[in-house]
């Protein structure tokens, strides 16, 4: 039973750590760049079929990461950012919001006509480790590597850096940040470059496990805007705890509770927490403005 | 819009109606079910429009009032409950749950609203498709029989036009009311009209749960036109699809849902040679439309047709 | 009789900043209160607590007498407290009529009755009557957005009459008017201060402006009143030019 638990845990603490990812750049670009993608979701699903063009080009698998990596900066990053974004900001938050609301229908089809509807197998790691009564999987295992190591790194890009503290700085007060001399432009774009390389890092960490579909944004996308609101936006911190916290509630849900009900998982969650604490687990409360 | 005040839009809405009732008469059946359709997308949209165009707010659940809404009657008639009652139902369970949903999303700021109803609409599909004794489950409901005496593909859209209409009147009056001038007020600036006691809560609130009734009524007419309801159509991508509809006929503008609708009803019919390709070329006109002109067709048609350009109102109010 | 407005000891604190510091005033009906203070004296803070937009971290506000500390901008406007903004807030989109009746409609009758009832809200005579008193008459049907800026000022303090209201509090009024405006302006203000019993509170750097329009000013700095009395003493209180000669 102990067993068990704990390695719900595990498998639930390696979801909820990819979630995590993707809420961060989601949260990210929303605080950095007033830009609530409701995209993100297809963002993780585009270089998951990236990388597997590469492989199938006969890349090894890192360099076929590395391309992706870099392909999803120049898509994702800085082209949605020129093309999308910045024409559209100009109309407002709330224009922005439905034109990616657009960009995911379009991303989606896109890819569905490009590779079908078809479900492509991702390479992971296979097998695992037996401790005593716990049987741990390589794949679970690298997962929460990976994302704890992507983590530290953006936190201390973002907490010891020049650039990084800019960034902060740019996300809470633009007008002040550009009195301070910071170029707020180039701050911007680095925020969309960051959430470009923290989707790819996702794909290549999810796809083993949910195969790559073109369809898959959505789901994803569900789970990283509850993991962002759940933790209460706007910092690190809360996405990460947001993202966990969602990962480990699904795996038990899904095993102790109708299955047929998962995917209701982060919708309750996020409407408990709306109800009950929408600055989050780890916010404080707004000040009443209207 | 001060457009939405003066009688000339209600006379284009019920014109628009009115020409398809008569279209109807000389088209082949396929043609009359699209006219139909145009309806149901058109109410579903008239109310979409009502949350976002003018209070504001972004609504992902208008899916789920549609289904709430089509199998509410899907589920009553057989029962021998008269369809206008069914109706009536679907709006008033919609209604309910908008105010249910939207008081605790609307206590706070910005883009809650948008992802509780994102939830609803995954939730809603969920019940829709798991909860078979109530639904049918994945196989859905089928046989649902058309009232009399609108039971022939003619007769029936002759219904959904009347119904159209009747909306469209009491959109029209609910516009031009107080409410309509509050609506106004709270999405041009909450702040301004809250000094001036406007309830903003309450009224953006109205508006969200109006809206959500006009969805369940929209799915009313929907259940009985296609004579069958199961889960997928009221899916996300129909939340998206008609919000594409609102903001491709112009949001906050009148007769913006009657030309969203007929774009999205028509457009797929003659891009059809381009099978699968067709909702990429249309999702990316709508960025596109969006990013040149984010009032929409009508609001570019209204361009067109005054000569003389005013400038932008709302650039200049602001010193 | 109760003043029409009472602050008693409001504090405001943001982190650290005391921007308001134990405040207390009273403003008697048909007074014309002027509030004055350099920049960062906390004025805004006031009357942000004061309107309701902002909490005061302590301290009441009291209305006639009533507490409303706390209470929301929409619910104290419907107890009779009217305002205008520093920077001009009319409603573009809304021509200068429904801009009026707007500003009055959510003081007549009940919710319901409003949607079933007339569009004006029955409100169509007094919106006219309202446009004569501004001078506003022949722009009645025109967008509010396509107004000049002294027509939208002269709009904006409209509205704030509509409702009847029994407190007005002006956020800079002068404000961006020129020279011209500014006589008539100040001399509308007076007159619907006698004419419609209005009690007014004041925030203005125009000193001028405030001199020939107020019957008392207060001036704050730091957070503090420092200076309390007719405008003639209050412009010679010597903190008071120590106030805005020590920025």
């Amino acid at each position: 039973m102990a067993a068990l638990i704990a390695q719900l845990l595990i498998s639930g603490l390696a979801t909820g750590a990819v979630y995590a990812l993707v809420a961060i750049g989601f949260s990210l670009l929303w605080q950095g760049a007033q830009t609530v993608n409701f995209a993100q979701g297809d963002f993780v699903t585009l270089p998951a079929f990236l990388i597997l063009a590469g492989t199938a080009l006969g890349l090894p698998f890192w360099a076929a990461l590395l391309a992706a990596m870099v392909l999803a900066a120049a898509i994702l990053g800085l082209l949605f950012k020129r093309i999308l974004v910045d024409p559209m900001l100009r109309h407002g938050a709330m224009p922005l919001t439905i034109a990616t609301m657009a960009l995911s229908i379009f991303l989606e089809n896109a890819m569905k006509n490009a590779a079908s509807a078809e479900a492509y197998p991702f390479p992971g790691l296979n097998g695992g480790i037996t401790l005593g009564p716990l049987f741990l999987d390589w794949q679970s295992i690298m997962v929460l590597g990976v994302a704890v190591v992507a983590v530290v790194a953006l936190t201390l890009f973002l907490s010891r850096t020049r650039t990084g503290r800019a960034i902060q700085a740019t996300a809470q007060n633009p007008a002040v940040a550009r009195l301070l001399g910071i170029d707020v432009g180039r701050m911007v774009l680095i925020t969309f470059l960051i959430n470009a390389v923290l989707v790819t890092i996702a794909a290549a960490l999810i796809s083993p496990i949910y195969l790559v579909k073109f369809d898959n944004g959505a789901q994803i996308g569900l789970s990283a805007f509850c993991a962002a609101i759940v933790g209460g936006f706007n910092q690190v911190r809360g996405a990460v705890a947001g993202g966990l916290l969602l990962g480990v509630t699904e795996m038990f849900a899904a095993t102790y509770g109708p299955d047929q009900y998962r995917a209701a998982v982060p919708m309750v969650l996020l409407i408990v927490f709306i109800l009950f604490r929408p600055q989050g687990i780890l916010g404080r409360a707004e000040e009443r403005r209207v | 819009m001060t457009a939405v005040r003066q009688a000339g839009t209600l006379a284009g809405a019920l014109g628009a109606i009115l020409a398809a009732g008569l279209l109807a008469q000389g088209l082949a059946p396929y043609g009359v079910y699209l006219l139909s359709l145009w309806a149901v997308y058109t109410v579903a949209a008239i109310g979409l429009n009502l949350t976002l165009g003018y209070a504001g707010q972004i609504s992902l659940a208008q899916a789920a009032f549609v289904g709430i809404g089509a199998y509410t009657t899907a589920i009553l008639l057989p029962h021998g409950v008269p369809f206008g009652a069914t109706l009536l139902a679907g709006a008033a369970i919609s209604f309910a749950l908008g105010v249910l949903l939207g008081f605790p999303a609307l206590r706070v700021q910005g883009h809650y609203l948008a992802f509780v109803t994102l939830a609803l609409t995954t939730l809603a599909f969920l019940v829709f498709r798991n909860e078979s004794w109530l639904t049918g489950g994945v196989g859905g409901i089928s046989h649902i029989a058309r009232p009399a005496p609108f039971t022939s593909g003619r007769g029936y859209n002759l219904l959904c036009l009347g119904v159209l209409a009747l909306v469209s009147f009491a959109v029209w009056w609910l516009l031009r009311s107080p409410w309509g001038r509050a609506f106004v007020a709270l999405r041009e600036n909450p702040v301004r009209a809250a000094s001036l006691g406007v309830d903003v809560r309450a009224y953006t609130l109205l508006a969200f749960a109006i809206g959500a009734a006009l969805g369940g009524v929209s799915g009313a007419l929907y259940a009985p036109l296609v004579q069958y309801v199961e889960p997928s159509p009221f899916a996300l991508a129909f939340s998206l699809s008609l919000l594409m509809m609102v903001v491709v006929g112009g949001s906050g503008s009148f007769l913006g849902p009657y030309v969203g609708a007929l774009v999205a009803v028509l457009l797929p019919e003659w891009l059809r040679f381009l099978h699968d390709y067709y909702l990429v070329l249309y999702a990316a006109l709508v960025i596109l439309l969006l990013i040149a002109a984010p009032e929409g067709l009508v609001g570019l048609a209204a361009k067109g047709l005054r000569r003389r350009p005013q400038g932008h109102p709302a650039a200049e109010a602001k010193p | 009789m109760s003043p029409v407005l009472e602050a008693r000891e409001l504090h405001r604190h943001f982190g650290g900043v005391k921007a308001v510091n134990g405040i207390s005033f009273a403003v008697a009906e048909r007074e014309i209160l002027g509030v004055i203070g350099p920049n960062g004296s906390g004025k805004s803070t006031l009357f942000n607590c004061l309107l309701g937009q902002i909490a005061p971290s302590s301290g009441r506000v009291l209305l006639d007498g009533v507490d409303v500390t706390g209470l929301r901008p929409s619910e104290l406007n419907r107890r009779g407290v009217s305002r205008t903004f520093q920077l001009l807030q009319v409603f573009p989109q809304l021509s200068v009529r429904e801009n009026l009746i707007l500003a009055g409609q959510e003081h007549v009758g009940g919710r319901i009755r409003r949607l079933f009832g007339r569009p004006d809200a029955g409100l169509g005579g007094a919106a006219d009557h309202m446009m004569e008193l501004f001078r506003l008459t022949h722009l009645s049907a025109l967008l509010a957005g396509s107004l000049s800026y002294g027509q939208q000022k002269l709009l904006d303090a409209a509205m704030a009459f509509m409702a009847g209201p029994r407190l007005v509090l002006l956020d800079e009024p002068a404000g961006g008017v020129n020279l011209t405006l500014l006589g008539a302006f100040r001399e509308r203000l007076r007159a619907m201060n006698a004419e419609a019993g209005a009690t007014f509170v004041v925030i203005e750097h125009n000193m001028d402006f405030v001199m020939s329009l107020c019957s008392r000013v207060i001036c704050i700095a730091e957070g503090r009143i420092i200076a309390d009395g007719l405008p003639g003493e209050v412009r010679e209180n010597p903190e008071v030019i120590e106030a805005y000669l020590g920025h």
